[in-house]
């Protein structure tokens, strides 16, 4: 098999393992090494709701084209749990190859003549070299990255490099591992021939000057340096590591030592109803507060979430999107919550929603949130998913804020002197948002009462037909306010027919897909939106169109649907819409493959 | 002091007593609820409240309307139904130098509500707490509420046939700090209980029996005026003696327990007809537990930690408000930025 051409740093590896066995770190390892020698990585964890015992896979991709999303295809596999040897077997691609644990039996369905097979004694192996029995089921996994290191030929001073940050705060374990990584170099120098077509070689051009981080981090940091100050969590995967992050950052940058004292409130909440119940409540009272969550524990905040926007309280709620409906797959991706987080609640109910891509996205937009909660009084939310908000990704270092925080319009004991009075629900510059002011300001015009019930521009009770539609209006103008004022769409255009629509991490799936569409003669524009309300930019941008695919992970078009209430009737019949729903990280194919085939269809149909 | 102008009365705070009162209320004449503001505007412009420190919370139901109806000047937050709590609680770590006042009802805190008012109880949150208790839904015309007592019986006839949640035995168990019960007919109990809840520092609970004269004040009810009187087992006399000055009332030694509370007050409780100790947890339980058996309401300061933890000196939340910080205070410095970003690469 290795007469055909090398196939170099273009490849996906899949680890199969068993969860909690400890691959996490040999898996990163081996990306840090990659990273390290110049080539762009995107790792994919595919892990079960599990804590120890189900099976786990890791994908890192190395593209160098520096593609983000999955590749679609696994070309190595290297396969350490016997529960799903069958399945890995038939997971790699032709041509591919499999590293396996010797003992596992090549034969019937197992045996296919179009992939190579390497096979590892990697239980006799840690054995005969790990003296300490607890650590062998862990350092099996350092030995895989061995074995990798000799086939695909990756400078062995970059794994060393990487195993050293990997446990720079367990000093002890550097040198066991990087045995356990010789003990696989050696035992595949003297037993494996090269039979594959994979190489791995530097390269310069793509990863310099970049990071690797996780989205949930990322968004930490974007809540730190927006000043939040109070969390209220409930754990949920994928949205733990956030909370945890933002903690960490605040025990590590916030803390005084002298006093013991933290310049931050957390709490972990009994419930996703407290938890947001918490953070109105601070925002109410002037402090910038945020939860995260993912959809289940966004079901339980529907009800605060409308008291949030009818009596118009900052907070800012990350919804770290998993695959439901229900509990669903809570280990899985998707864009499934778009619609229900919009209108969030009962009644006429609509929300700002920011829509991250990236890591740097989810750092920014996760600071911005906090700006755009307390300009406009409302609950603003982020909607990630896991596969942003906890897979590594390769990413620009992410920017130093250069503006101060914008508190909105809250009047000071000074300014309400100025004033004979004041509505809390008024509309005085015509922009639907009102001013507001914070307990404790000591004014006696300060107070006014907060509540869920109709009230009148003077946040009096009122049962009144003509101010309750007044008041719903004055809500639908700071909507549509709002519109400008939210992250704006990023748009690629070059005159084309036919555009692309989509936002979040199916951005990563349309950048491959543009280039594939190109290659078979087809260009297509591309819109990726931000946040929502939509800015007008987005329906000017499909009345431009011909014809927009929008293309988004989740069953029923929901993005889609937004955009058939939102654009003019004449164009919405320009959308077609392409979805992606198996919980599984969308891959270029899925939006090329279609795409490409209806576009050709409408050119043999017009002939 | 005099000089001839006509006397008009200030409290600590130099305020008048009109400063604490609020919009009429719109609920039914004769409410149990009705007397209850009037005793916390009593208390609360007898303590000298600042009312823009002042933060009113509410749930939903016709005790969670009546924060409009005390110190107008005060922010008030009618909330969401049973979730009074978490508000309370975002609110205080935002702005630890609010004085927070919560309202709630029986259905508000013992039904719909009976999560959030456990984990505040649990993580002593530094607030007032009242329930005001009439043993059904007004609002809804009046169904049972889960604090009705076993055997009471309804207007139309029905009777209860759950056990009781006895919200002042569950906080006990729970841990709370500052657990006291009384009824809305009792000022005298009542305004001196509201405050050493004020003075105490941690979650206070009050749980103020309050009958609804449209839907519970019949016969067979156990939560009528009629039967509260009947059945009303006070613990002791309440005195409240505000700030660090010095205790002018004589008592007779051995049957007053003085207990210092957080703020520097003392709650003096006078032995009625036996001696009850109020910082005897279990003993508290019995006592409640006991009465129930026997169809009474104990009344009084059931039980009382005043050197307890609140959550934000446990969180550590810093004195200066959080609210208060600014982007200096809250911002990773650039140098150490730097750093962070260089250990991701």
């Amino acid at each position: 098999m290795a007469t055909g051409e090398k196939i170099v740093n273009d490849l996906t590896i899949r680890a199969a393992t068993v969860n909690g066995s400890g691959s996490q770190s040999s898996n990163l390892v081996l990306t840090h090494a990659l990273f390290r020698l110049g080539i762009p990585v995107a790792p994919k964890n595919v892990f079960p709701s599990n804590i120890e015992g189900l099976p786990t896979w890791y994908d890192v991709r190395l593209s160098p084209q520096g593609y983000k999303c999955r590749s679609g295809a696994i070309d190595i596999v290297v396969a350490l749990n016997a529960a799903t040897w069958h399945d890995d077997v038939a997971s790699v691609r032709p041509g591919g190859a499999i590293v396996h644990e010797a003992v596992y039996p090549v034969s019937g369905a197992t045996l296919r003549t179009d992939i190579t097979y390497y096979a590892v004694p990697f239980g006799e192996l840690a054995k005969k070299h790990v003296a300490q029995g607890s650590l062998r089921k862990y350092l099996v996994n350092m030995i895989y990255v061995g074995v990798l290191v000799e086939l695909l030929g990756i400078p062995s001073e970059a794994v060393e490099a990487a195993v050293r940050e990997q446990f720079r705060r367990k000093p002890s374990a550097v040198e066991t591992n990087l045995a356990a990584v010789r003990v696989g170099v050696e035992y595949a120098q003297t037993h494996l021939e090269k039979r594959d077509p994979y190489y791995v070689e530097p390269m310069t051009g793509h990863t310099e000057g970049s990071i690797l981080l996780d989205g949930n981090r990322a968004a930490a940091l974007g809540c730190v340096m927006a000043g939040c100050t109070v969390l209220a969590w409930y754990p949920i995967t994928p949205s733990t590591s956030l909370c945890e992050s933002f903690i960490s950052y605040c025990d590590r940058f916030r803390a005084d030592p002298a006093t013991g004292e933290r310049k931050a409130a957390i709490v972990q909440a009994e419930d996703e109803l407290a938890a947001i119940g918490m953070v109105l409540g601070a925002g109410w009272a002037g402090a910038r507060a945020m939860t995260a969550t993912s959809g289940p524990g966004l079901s339980l905040m529907a009800e605060y979430a409308g008291f949030g926007y009818y009596a118009e309280l900052p907070g800012v709620i990350f919804d770290v999107q998993r695959a439901g409906p229900s509990t669903g797959l809570p280990t899985r991706t998707l864009q499934g919550d778009v619609a229900f987080a919009y209108t969030l609640s009962h009644g006429d109910t609509k929300h700002i929603v920011l829509l991250p891509a990236t890591v740097e996205e989810a750092y920014e937009l996760g600071m911005d949130a906090f700006d755009l909660a307390e300009r406009f009084q409302t609950p603003v939310f982020v909607l990630s998913d896991l596969d942003l908000g906890m897979n590594v990704w390769m990413a620009q270092p992410l920017a130093y804020p250069d503006r101060p925080f914008d508190r909105g319009k809250v009047l000071t004991a000074a300014d309400l002197e100025r004033v004979e009075s004041w509505g809390r629900y008024a509309d005085p510059d015509g922009d639907g948002i009102p001013y507001r002011t914070l307990p404790g300001t000591p004014s006696a015009k300060a107070g006014y009462f907060t509540r869920g019930s109709g009230h009148d521009e003077f946040a009096r009770y009122s049962e009144s037909a003509e101010v309750f539609a007044r008041n719903l209006d004055r809500l639908a103008r700071k909507h549509e306010t709002a519109r400008l004022a939210v992250p704006q769409p990023s748009i690629e255009e070059s005159g084309h027919a036919t555009a692309i629509l989509a936002y979040g991490t199916t951005h990563h799936a349309v950048v491959e897909a543009r280039d594939r569409m190109r290659a078979a003669g087809l260009e297509v524009d591309y819109l990726r939106v931000r946040a929502l309300p939509f800015s007008p930019e987005v329906a000017a941008f499909v009345a431009r169109h011909e014809r927009v695919y929008v293309v988004e992970q989740n069953r029923d078009g929901q993005l889609y649907g937004l955009l058939r209430t939102d654009l003019p009737a004449a164009d919405v019949a320009r959308l077609q819409s392409i979805r992606h729903y198996n919980g599984v990280p969308i891959d270029a194919a899925v939006i090329a493959e279609p795409l490409l085939e209806a576009e050709r269809s409408l050119a043999t149909s017009l002939a | 002091m005099s000089t001839g102008v006509s006397k008009i009365n200030l409290n600590v705070t130099g305020l008048t007593r009109e400063v604490y009162k609020g919009s009429a209320t719109t609920l039914c004449a004769g409410c149990g609820h009705n007397s209850i503001t009037n005793h916390l505007i009593k208390a609360l412009y007898e303590y000298g409240v600042e009312p823009h420190r002042l933060a009113k919370m509410s749930g939903i139901g016709c005790s969670s309307k009546t924060p409009a109806y005390f110190v107008d000047q005060a922010h008030g937050f009618n909330g969401v139904h049973g979730r009074m709590p978490s508000a309370a609680t975002g609110a205080k770590l935002a702005n630890r130098d609010l004085l927070v006042l919560g309202i709630s009802g029986d259905g508000d805190t013992a039904s719909i509500g009976l999560g959030q008012y456990c984990h505040l109880i649990r993580r002593n949150l530094d607030m007032t707490y009242i329930v005001e208790d009439n043993g059904c839904y007004g609002l809804t015309k009046g169904q049972f509420s889960a604090t009705a007592d076993l055997g009471s019986v309804l207007k139309n006839g029905k009777v209860n046939e759950f056990e009781t949640i006895d919200v002042c035995g569950l906080a006990i168990e729970l841990g709370a700090t500052f657990v006291a019960r009384s009824f809305s007919g009792d000022g005298k109990q009542l305004v001196p209980l509201l405050q050493a809840a004020f003075a105490h520092r941690g979650t206070a609970v009050l749980d103020v029996i309050s009958p609804c004269v449209t839907f519970n004040d019949h016969e067979g009810s156990t939560k009528s005026y009629a039967y509260i009187k009947e059945h009303d087992y006070v613990l002791h006399s309440a005195d409240f003696i505000l700030g660090r000055g010095e205790i002018e009332v004589e008592y007779e030694p051995g049957n007053v327990q003085d207990i210092e509370l957080a703020d520097g007050s003392h709650v003096m409780l006078r032995k009625l007809d036996r001696a009850y100790d109020a910082t005897d947890r279990i003993g508290a339980l019995r006592v409640v537990h006991e009465a129930r058996g026997r169809g009474e309401l104990v009344t009084g300061l059931l039980y009382v930690n005043p050197a307890s933890e609140d959550l934000c000196e446990r969180e550590r939340v810093p004195r200066q408000p959080l609210k208060d910080l600014g982007e200096a205070d809250l911002r990773i410095g650039r140098a150490e930025w730097a750093k962070l970003m260089e250990s991701f690469a």
